[in-house]
This record gives structure tokens, sequence and C-alpha cells, in this order.
């Protein structure tokens, strides 16, 4: 077996059993990191793999949390509300695709940073659909085949296995022919686009499933915290899940859960610290761009590629040595 | 319609103010392809280093002198050789990303080593009311603008007049053919920089009266420099000064006219009218696709 499949299966294994050994808080915010990670799976698609700048993730983490609160307020079911923020973070992702399709890099990244404001400020101020700055309070967490996931134990490991489904379902995508026609319209999309890939419905879908990630990570947030407000999903929101795919590493598929980790795990933990935590976070990006500007996760290529031309240049070494050897042998 | 006009005129201040972050964030794009997400902060970080200077006893002016000093240091050489030279190689992403986590670390550094509290920032200018053909003004929002103004006007005569302005000017369309003319290309971008820091410090000075100094005031100001930036033309630094006026012009005469809540998404809408007809901005040069 693979390296990678070893140490999946042991992270895994610890993710079943920490909940154990670990206090009520301690699992809230186990819930809230795999919450963060199918978000920015979502976004690590979008970017990582299909090379888009996307700066408006928590834009649809927002959308697809008040959709859910918001219907399960109106009495409607929680399995049904998940599914709709899916698809209305899809809808509205294809929309925000389009800008992707007239402009580039940083002015798509300042588009769709745009698009965030504007979402956070209808959620500020539209109060009889959102409730404003007082936000909507005392959301119902769901009961699943009787069993209520009202407790934090049982939400957690409700999450665990939406977390899980949803990485398998990336995982098949990836590894489908639309996976490599995203990798492709990220690698260089004018050879992408000669080569026959549809680089417009594929621009728009690396955004909407990206975006129906976010959605249905989104709604397992309303639903875990019980109470929302704009507040966490601000510009600044997206801009912390956007450095989360880029420290873990864009295009690394484990990559979100080593970056979620780093923004949101580790500050959490390092409460009492919080503005020191973000200077430090802060230095450490530009440190990291500067050495590893393909993630944490590049670090074992990185070894591996060093490695490999040590031992290329040590059998090149060797085979002058030879050479030299047999030539002098000869005289 | 003097409502209208004093509104207006009002929005020119403020636009004008916008204008210089935002000319200061094209001549960095020009020199250097580098797109600074901390341009916010390189005019938040200036208020409080001239507050610093002016509480240890400074006039004013002198702590303003002084902050360009320290601002041409930290903001233009630090920045210049600590984040923006090992980056230069990768392209243009990991410079945005390094930025984004310098604006991080820029503003909670300040809130945690400072102060996260909004500090009261001496006025430059003294306050009194003009009225001229039955509209009211401001003596500041005459003096911010007119100051704006002349910095963004002698920048662009630098830019076009001195043979060192041209030189940089060189160098931003054309580093390889510019170092073959034997024009010291790394001084040339140096000098960007250290004009960046300037008129941020300036943009800090004339922000920070009226909309005191805190620790967060880079986040709105930043991206407002950018939506200026961009809609005024990318490329083009007399764009920023454009897109400034728009932006601020409009944004006070919506905040009056439509709604007060919605004020901070019109330079978003006009970004977008702009980025989905005209993507190069209004005065901006096409930039064709390469493979």
């Amino acid at each position: 077996m693979k390296k990678s499949t070893w140490i999946a299966g042991l992270l895994l294994l610890a993710m079943l059993v920490a909940p154990q050994l670990l206090k009520n808080y301690g699992i809230y915010l186990l819930t809230y990191w795999l919450i963060f990670i199918i978000a920015t799976m979502g976004l690590n698609l979008t970017v990582g793999y299909a090379g888009q700048k996307s700066l408006g993730h928590a834009a649809f983490f927002g959308i697809g949390a008040y959709t859910v609160a918001i219907l399960t307020k109106a009495g409607i079911s929680f399995w049904l509300g998940l599914p709709a923020a899916a698809a209305i973070c899809f809808v509205v992702g294809v929309i925000l695709g389009f800008p992707a399709l007239r402009v580039q890099t940083i002015y798509l990244a300042f588009a769709t940073l745009g698009f965030n404001t504007a979402i956070w400020l209808v959620m500020r101020n539209e109060e009889w659909l959102t409730g404003g700055t007082f936000g909507i309070n005392n959301i119902a967490r769901p009961s699943l085949a009787g069993i209520s996931l009202n407790g934090n134990l049982a939400y957690y490991y409700f999450t665990l296995a939406v977390a899980l489904a949803m990485a398998a379902l990336l995982w098949g995508l990836l590894r489908s022919p639309w996976g490599k026609a995203f990798t492709a319209l990220r690698d260089n999309p004018i050879r992408a686009e000669s080569l026959g890939v549809d680089i417009r419905s594929y621009t728009l879908l690396s955004f909407a499933i990206g975006a129906a990630y976010a959605g249905i990570a989104g709604g397992l947030f309303a639903s875990l915290v019980q109470f929302i407000e704009p507040g966490p999903f601000a510009v600044g929101a997206s801009i912390m899940m956007y450095l989360m795919v880029v420290v873990g590493g864009p295009g690394y598929f484990f990559g979100p859960v080593l970056g979620a980790a780093v923004g949101v795990l580790l500050p959490e933990w390092l409460r009492f610290a919080q503005a020191w935590y973000l200077f430090v976070f802060g230095i450490a990006v530009v440190l990291l761009m500067i050495w590893l500007p393909d993630g944490l996760l590049s670090i074992p290529d990185r070894v591996r590629a060093r490695r490999q031309s040590r031992q290329a240049s040590a059998a090149r070494a060797q085979a002058a040595l030879a050479a030299t050897r047999s030539a002098g042998a000869g005289t | 319609m003097t409502d209208f006009l004093q509104l207006f005129f009002s929005g020119l201040a403020t636009g004008a103010i916008y204008a210089l972050a935002a000319l200061g964030f094209t001549l960095l794009w020009q020199a250097s392809g580098t797109i600074n997400f901390a341009q916010g902060e390189f005019v938040m970080l200036p208020s409080f280093i001239m507050i610093a200077f002016v509480s240890a006893g400074l006039p004013l002016l002198a702590a303003f002198l002084a902050a360009c000093l320290v601002a041409m240091f930290l903001l233009g050489w630090v920045f210049k050789r600590g984040v923006v030279d090992p980056l230069f190689k990768y392209g243009m992403m990991p410079i945005v990303v390094a930025t984004i986590g310098l604006s991080i670390a820029m503003r909670n550094g300040i809130r945690a080593g400072y102060s996260a509290e909004a500090h009261p920032f001496p006025a430059l200018f003294p306050y009194e009311l003009y009225k001229i053909a039955g509209v009211t003004v401001t003596l500041s929002d005459i003096g911010t603008l007119a100051l704006a103004l002349v910095l963004v006007l002698s920048t662009q005569a630098f830019l076009a007049r001195t043979v060192t302005g041209r030189a940089m000017q060189a160098v931003a369309q054309n580093t390889e053919s510019a170092s073959v003319l034997g024009i010291n290309v790394p001084r040339m971008i140096f000098y960007t920089f250290a004009i960046n820091a300037v008129l941020a410090v300036s943009a800090a000075l004339l922000v920070a009266p009226t909309y005191l100094a805190k620790f967060d005031m880079g986040e709105s100001l930043g991206t407002k420099a950018f939506f200026a930036a961009i809609i005024g033309g990318f490329n083009n630094s007399r764009g920023a000064l454009l897109g400034g006026l728009i932006v601020g012009v409009s944004e006070n005469l919506a905040a009056a006219y439509i709604s007060p809540s919605y004020k901070d998404a019109v330079a978003l809408v006009i970004f977008m009218v702009v980025i989905l007809f005209k993507p190069q901005g209004l005065l901006g040069r096409k930039e064709e696709r390469k493979v």
C-alpha cells in the first residue's frame, strides 16, 4: 500500500477515536474543523485543481448557512434544507462563474471578493429575511432515522460521515475525465481549449461545484453553532479560506485537512493570544510563500525530488568514474 | 441642487484619498507586477507612526516627513527585498498571497502590540466652513482635495518629465529593453516602492483626521483603492485618479439618495460593470492572453 493511504487511514482512525477522549468543547471544535474541511475541499477544487481565483467562498458558506437556518425556522426539514443549500449555492456559483469567463487572475479575485461584500451586505441589511445583525438563533439540530443529532458527539459523527461522503465524491470526480479537464484548465486554458475541452462549462462547473461544497458546509455550520449572524461570512473569512487552501497545498487532495487545521483548530486552541496568533500566522504565510509556494503538502514531493536529483547526480558521477576507469584500463 | 453639489464635493475629497492609495497600487503593478493586497495597511501603519512621532513632541509636518522616511525604509526597501524580490520568480499569485499574509500580520501586530481602539489624529486643516454659491464646504475637504490632486499630478509630472521618471516608465513597459538601454532596473523599481510608500503616508495624513486611526482602517480603504485602480485602468496612472474620484463621488451620492447601508456596494457595482464591458479599465490598454 502507498504511504499516503496509510496516513489517510490513520487520520480516519484518529478522527473516529479522538472525540471519545475529548470533552464537549473539544468535540465541538473538531466538528467545526470538519465543516471547514468540507468548505475548503470545494475551494480546493475551484482554486487548486481548476486554477480559478476565488476570494468569495465565505459568501457561499453563508448562503448555505442562511438557507438551512431560514428553512428550518420555517418548519421545513433539515434534510430538505441541506440539499436546498447545496442547490442554491450551485446555481449562484454558476452565476459567479460568468465573470470568470471574461476576466482572469487578479480581476477575478476582486470580482469574487466584491461578490462576497455584496452578499454580506444583504445578510446585514435585509432584516426581514436574515435578521440583520441580530442574526437567527435557536436553529434546531436534525435527527436521523429516529436518532437525535442534538448531542455534540452525535453531531460530530454525522458531520464526519458527510465529510467522508463529500471527500469520496470529490475523489471520484477528480479521477474522472472531468477531473482531468479541470487540471487542464488550470495548467493551460488555451491548450485545453484547442484540445477540445469546453473551458466555458468547466470554468462555470468548477465554481458551481466548489460553491455547492461550501453550501453544504454552511448548512452543517448553521446547525452546529445554532446561531448565525453575518460576521463569519465576511470578506475576511473568504480570504482565510483561500489561505487555508494555499497553506495546506492547492491541488493536493489532503491540503484542506491540514489547511483547515492551521486556519481553524490552531487559532481556537491559541485563543488567549488571538491577535498575536494572527500576527504570527500572517508572517508565516509570507515565509511559506517564499520557501514553499506550493503549500505544506508539497514538502514530501520536494524531498523526493531532491533525493531523486541527488541519486541521479550520484549515478552520473559513478558512470563518469566508471567511464574514465575503463578508458584508463584501455590504454 | 445645493445638496447634490455639497455631496459631490465632499465625495471628491474622499475620492482623492482613494486615488492616492490607488495610484501607488497601479505604480507597483506597472513597475514590478506586484499586486499589493496590503495597500490599505500601508496607509494604516503610517498613521500610527505619525501618532507616535506627534506624541513624542514633533509638530505634525515633521512627524509626516519622519514617517515618510520610516515608510520608505519599511514599506519600500524592506517590503521589496523581503517579500517581493524572493517571490518575483513565481509569478503573480504567490505575491498576492504573501501580501494578504502581510496585511493580516500588520493589522494584528498593531492590534496586539499597540491598541485595538480608534485613535484621534491631529487635524491637518483647521475646522472652517465656506459658503460658495450657496454650497457649504469645509476647509478640510478643500485642502484634502487640493493636496491629493497636487500629489497625484506631481507624481505624474515626475514620471513624464524627469529622466528618472521616464526611466521608471521604461522599466514598467519593458524591463528587458530598459536594462539593455543601461537603466538600473532594480533601482528604478525601488524608487517605485519608495513613491508608493510616500503616497501611502500622504493618504494616511489626509484620511486619519476624519476616519481616525484604527488597526482595521486599511481593510475598506484598501478594497476601495483596488476597485478605483481597476475602474480607472490598472495599467494607467491617470486611471487611478479618475477611478478614485468616481468611487468617492458615487459612494457619497448613493449613500444620500439610494441607501446608506448599501454604500459599500457602489464601488463594487461600478467595478463589475467596468470589468464586464471594459476589463482593461476606463483608461487602460488591453492586455492579450498568452499561451
